[in-house]
C-alpha cells in the first residue's frame, strides 16, 4: 500500500462544493479523502499556500497523431496536457487517417499507455474520414471506447447527417459535438466581420455563419433528444439561442476558449497568425456575452482548443495560415487573468468548468477528489508571476498569441493515479 | 546623368521611416513631403533632367507574388531613372505551392544586397510580415485588398496638380468597395489631406462600417447619379473579376447601368469634374471610351505621375537608410574609442 499525503493546502473540489484548507490522503492510485486523520504517509507533499483541485479536463485536444506528426504527437501533447494541469483530454479525430473505426479508438488508448504521461479518451468520428457524407461506425466507436462522436474542426454542414447523427448517438448515450459554423459562409474568410476586416481588408466571417449553425442543431436536438455539444462558441446570439433552448430543456451544452475571452479582434492589426484562430476573435460586446454565459452557467465547459501547427506552416501570409493555437500550456493562467481577477467567477466556479463540467460532458469518472475516486489531482500556485515563453512549451508547436504576457498561476504538481507526473522546475 | 537632385535633400531630411507599408501610418505632412518631392522630380524632368543619381549604388528588388503590368514596370522605370540596379522576381501567389515560403523567397533576395523591397502580395499583411524579416526597406506595392499606398499617391498628387489643393474637394470612389486595396488607401490619403469623400456602389460590394475609416469618416452613397452633382473628382475604381468567388451583382450590363460612367453622367457632373481610374480599365464596364478618352480624363496623367511619386518614395526611403546607417556607423565609433 503506498500512501501520499498532500498537506495544508486549500482544497477546491467543485463535485462535492468543498473550497477549505485540509489535507487530502491518496492510497494506491485513489482518493481516500479530507481530513482523514492520518498523520503518516509514505509521500508527504506540503501544499501550503497553494490551491489542490480536481486533476483538470479538456474535452477537445488536437494530437495530431496518426498523420501530422510534425505539428504534435501523443507524448508530447499530453506533456503539455500535464504543464498545464490536465490529467485528461480528449482528442479530436481529424487526424489523418481519421479516428473513424474502433481499432483507431484503441490506437488512442494504445499511444496515451506509452506515453505515459495524462489519460487521454478518444473523440470519435460523426463521419467517415470526417468528410461529413456517410456516418462512421459510431456504436463499434463506442465500444472502442470514443467517449464523444465529432468532426473535428469540420462543422457537420449536412443537416441530415446532423439529425441521423444525434438521433443514432442517442442509442449510446453519447455526445455529438459540432464546430458551429456554416461553411458557405466562413467560406475564404480570416476573421470577424466587421469594421476591423474592413479597416485592414481582410475577408470576413460573418456572426451569422455562427449563429444559424448554433440555431440549426438546436431544433435537431430538440427533434432527436439527442446530446449536443456545440465547441467553441464566440457570439452573443450563440449565446443566447443556447440559453434559451437550454431552458426549454433541450439537451445543448457549450464550451468557450480563453482566447476568445483574453483578445479581440483588434488583436489582427498586427496580421500576425497566431490570431488567426476558428471562430475567429470577436469585438468585445461578444467577448462581454462570453462571460455572462460563464457566470451565469450557460456555459459549463472551457476548452483550451488546442491546436498545435509546425512553426513553417503557421509563420506565413495570413490568408494561407491554418486556424488555430496550442493552448493546454496558457489555458490557466489566461482564466485566472480574465476571469478570477477581475471576479467574474470564483475558483469553485472557474475549477468547475475544468473538472466536473467536461467529466460530465464526456461521462468520464474523473475530475472529483470524491473518496474511491482516481487520484487525479492537480496542485495549483496561484500566486506565481511568470512570461510565457512559447520555447519553453512541453507542446511540438509554439502557435501562441500568448507569448510574452506576463500572468500568474500556474500548475505546480500534477498526479494522475496517485502518480507525480509532473513537477514545475 | 547628374548628380544635381535640386533641393531634394531638404524634403528627405523631414523624413523618418524606413517603410511604406501603407497610408494609414501617415500624417499629412509626410503624405504632403511625397508628393512635393514628386512634383520636384517633375520640374526637374521637365527641365531635362530625367536621369538622377539619388539611388546610384543601391538595388530595388521587385518581389510580385500577384500578376502586376504597370505597377511593376512603374516601380522599375522610378528605380532606374535615379540609377537604381533592379531586379524582377514573380511567382505563384501561393508561397506554400512552391514549396519554398514567403519569407525564404525574400530573405534569399535580400542576400543578394539589396535595399529596397518592392512587394506586391494577394494576402493582406504580406509586405508588414517581411518588414518583420527583412533589413531591407518594404514597399507595398498593393497588398490583398488592404492598402495600395503608391496607386492612392498618385491620385493624391494627379487631383493637386489639377486643383492646387485636396482641402474642401469632394471626392467620389465608385465600384467595388469591399475588395479595394486602392479605396482604403485613398481613403486614408484624402481625408488626412482634408477631402471629403463618399464611396458609391452596390450595397454588396460595400464593406461594413466603411463609413468609420479614415480620419473623419466616409459617406456612403448607392446611386451615382444622386452624388453626382457635389462631387469634384471621381475615381472609378475596377471590378475586380478575379477576386470575386461569387456573384456580389447579377450582371456586368446592370453593373454598367447604375455605376458605370458615360457621357450622359458627365453632362450631369459638374462640369470641371475630373475622371480618374487606377486601370487597368474595363472598357464599357467602369467607364465607356468617350469619358476614358474624353477631357475630363486624366487617367494617363496618373501614369506619368505614378512614375513620379514611386521615385519620390524610393528616394526618401533611400535617404533615410543612409542617414540612419550614418548614425549606426557614428554610434559604433564612439563606442569603440
Amino acid at each position: 500500500m503506498t500512501t501520499t499525503l498532500i498537506r495544508g493546502g486549500r482544497i477546491i473540489d467543485p463535485s462535492q462544493s468543498i473550497d477549505r484548507v485540509g489535507n487530502l490522503l491518496l492510497r494506491d492510485g485513489r482518493i481516500v479523502g479530507i481530513d482523514t486523520g492520518t498523520a503518516v504517509a509514505d509521500q508527504v507533499i506540503d501544499a501550503s499556500g497553494k490551491i489542490v483541485c480536481p486533476g483538470l479536463i479538456d474535452a477537445h485536444v488536437a494530437l495530431r497523431e496518426p498523420g501530422n506528426e510534425e505539428d504534435e504527437t501523443t507524448v508530447t501533447g499530453t506533456a503539455a496536457a500535464l504543464a498545464g494541469g490536465f490529467t485528461s483530454i480528449a482528442c479530436l479525430p481529424d487526424t489523418n487517417p481519421a479516428i473513424d473505426n474502433r481499432g483507431a479508438a484503441e490506437f488512442v488508448y494504445l499511444m496515451a499507455g506509452r506515453a505515459r504521461n495524462c489519460n487521454v479518451f478518444p473523440l470519435g468520428a460523426v463521419t467517415k474520414g470526417n468528410k461529413g457524407e456517410e456516418l462512421a461506425e459510431i456504436g463499434q466507436l463506442v465500444e472502442g471506447g470514443a467517449v464523444a462522436l465529432t468532426d473535428g474542426k469540420r462543422p457537420i454542414a449536412n443537416a441530415e447527417i446532423m439529425w441521423r447523427a444525434l438521433e443514432y448517438a442517442r442509442m449510446f448515450d453519447t455526445p455529438v459535438f459540432n464546430m458551429p459554423q456554416v461553411p458557405e459562409l466562413v467560406a475564404k474568410g480570416v476573421m470577424h466581420e466587421g469594421f476591423n476586416s474592413t479597416l485592414l481588408g481582410l475577408t470576413g466571417i460573418p456572426s451569422a455563419a455562427e449563429n444559424i449553425m448554433v440555431s440549426r442543431d438546436i431544433a435537431l436536438a430538440a427533434r432527436t433528444e439527442g446530446r449536443l455539444h456545440l465547441m467553441c462558441v464566440s457570439t452573443s446570439v450563440s449565446i443566447d439561442l443556447i440559453r434559451r433552448a437550454r431552458e426549454r430543456g433541450v439537451a445543448v451544452s457549450c464550451d468557450v476558449t480563453p482566447h476568445h475571452i483574453a483578445l479581440t479582434d483588434d488583436a489582427l492589426k498586427t496580421f500576425d497568425p497566431n490570431f488567426k484562430v476558428d471562430p475567429p476573435l470577436r469585438p468585445q460586446g461578444h467577448v462581454n456575452a462570453m462571460i455572462e454565459g460563464l457566470k451565469d452557467g450557460t456555459i459549463d465547459v472551457i476548452s483550451a482548443d488546442h491546436q498545435p501547427w509546425a512553426v513553417e506552416k503557421k509563420t506565413c501570409e495570413l490568408d494561407y495560415a491554418p486556424f488555430g493555437i496550442v493552448g493546454l500550456e496558457t489555458l490557466l493562467p489566461i482564466c485566472i487573468q480574465t476571469l478570477i481577477e477581475p471576479e467574474h467567477l470564483t475558483w469553485l466556479e472557474l475549477l468547475a468548468k475544468l473538472t466536473t463540467g467536461p467529466a460530465k460532458l464526456l461521462g468520464i469518472q474523473k475530475g472529483t477528489l470524491s473518496p474511491g475516486a482516481d487520484a487525479d489531482v492537480t496542485i495549483i500556485d496561484p500566486d506565481v508571476e511568470w512570461t510565457i515563453d512559447p520555447e519553453k512549451f512541453r507542446s511540438k508547436s509554439r502557435n501562441t498569441p500568448f507569448a510574452g504576457r506576463t500572468v500568474r498561476g500556474r500548475a505546480e504538481k500534477v498526479l494522475v493515479g496517485g502518480e507525480v507526473r509532473y513537477s514545475l522546475g | 546623368m547628374t548628380d544635381d537632385n535640386g533641393d531634394a535633400g531638404t524634403f528627405a531630411e523631414r523624413w523618418s521611416r524606413k517603410h511604406l507599408l501603407g497610408l494609414q501610418d501617415l500624417t499629412a505632412e509626410e503624405i504632403t513631403l511625397i508628393l512635393d518631392q514628386a512634383a520636384e522630380f517633375k520640374r526637374l524632368a521637365g527641365e531635362g533632367e530625367t536621369k538622377l543619381s539619388g539611388l546610384a549604388g543601391t538595388t530595388v528588388a521587385n518581389l510580385f507574388f500577384e500578376p502586376s503590368t504597370r505597377t511593376r514596370t512603374s516601380f522599375s522605370l522610378a528605380a532606374k531613372r535615379l540609377s537604381a540596379d533592379t531586379v524582377d522576381f514573380t511567382a505563384a501567389s501561393s508561397s506554400l505551392t512552391k514549396g519554398e515560403t514567403f519569407i525564404d523567397t525574400a530573405r534569399n533576395i535580400e542576400a543578394m544586397g539589396v535595399d529596397q523591397v518592392v512587394v506586391r502580395h494577394s494576402s493582406s499583411g504580406a509586405p508588414h510580415l517581411l518588414a518583420q524579416h527583412l533589413d531591407a526597406s518594404v514597399i507595398n506595392a498593393g497588398d490583398g485588398m488592404h492598402e495600395h499606398p503608391t496607386q492612392a499617391l498618385l491620385d493624391l498628387f494627379t487631383i493637386r496638380e489639377h486643383r492646387g489643393s485636396l482641402k474642401g474637394l469632394t471626392v467620389t470612389l465608385v465600384g467595388d468597395i469591399l475588395h479595394s486595396r486602392v479605396a482604403r488607401s485613398n481613403i486614408w490619403g484624402l481625408t488626412k489631406l482634408g477631402a471629403r469623400v463618399i464611396v458609391c456602389g452596390p450595397s454588396t460590394l460595400i464593406p461594413p462600417h466603411v463609413e468609420r475609416l479614415g480620419e473623419h469618416g466616409v459617406e456612403v452613397s448607392n446611386s451615382l447619379d444622386e452624388v453626382l452633382s457635389e462631387t469634384d473628382v471621381i475615381n472609378l475604381l475596377r471590378i475586380q473579376f478575379e477576386r470575386q468567388r461569387s456573384a456580389f451583382f447579377p450582371s456586368i450590363r446592370e453593373y454598367a447601368h447604375f455605376f458605370g460612367m458615360n457621357g450622359e453622367r458627365i453632362r450631369k457632373a459638374k462640369k470641371d469634374v475630373l475622371i480618374l481610374a487606377p486601370g487597368p480599365i474595363n472598357r464599357g464596364v467602369e467607364l465607356t471610351p468617350d469619358v476614358a478618352d474624353g477631357p475630363h480624363s486624366v487617367i494617363l496623367d496618373q501614369v506619368t505621375n505614378g512614375l513620379l511619386v514611386r521615385m519620390s518614395v524610393l528616394f526618401l526611403l533611400q535617404q533615410y537608410r543612409e542617414k540612419t546607417a550614418g548614425l549606426q556607423t557614428a554610434a559604433n565609433t564612439e563606442g569603440s574609442l
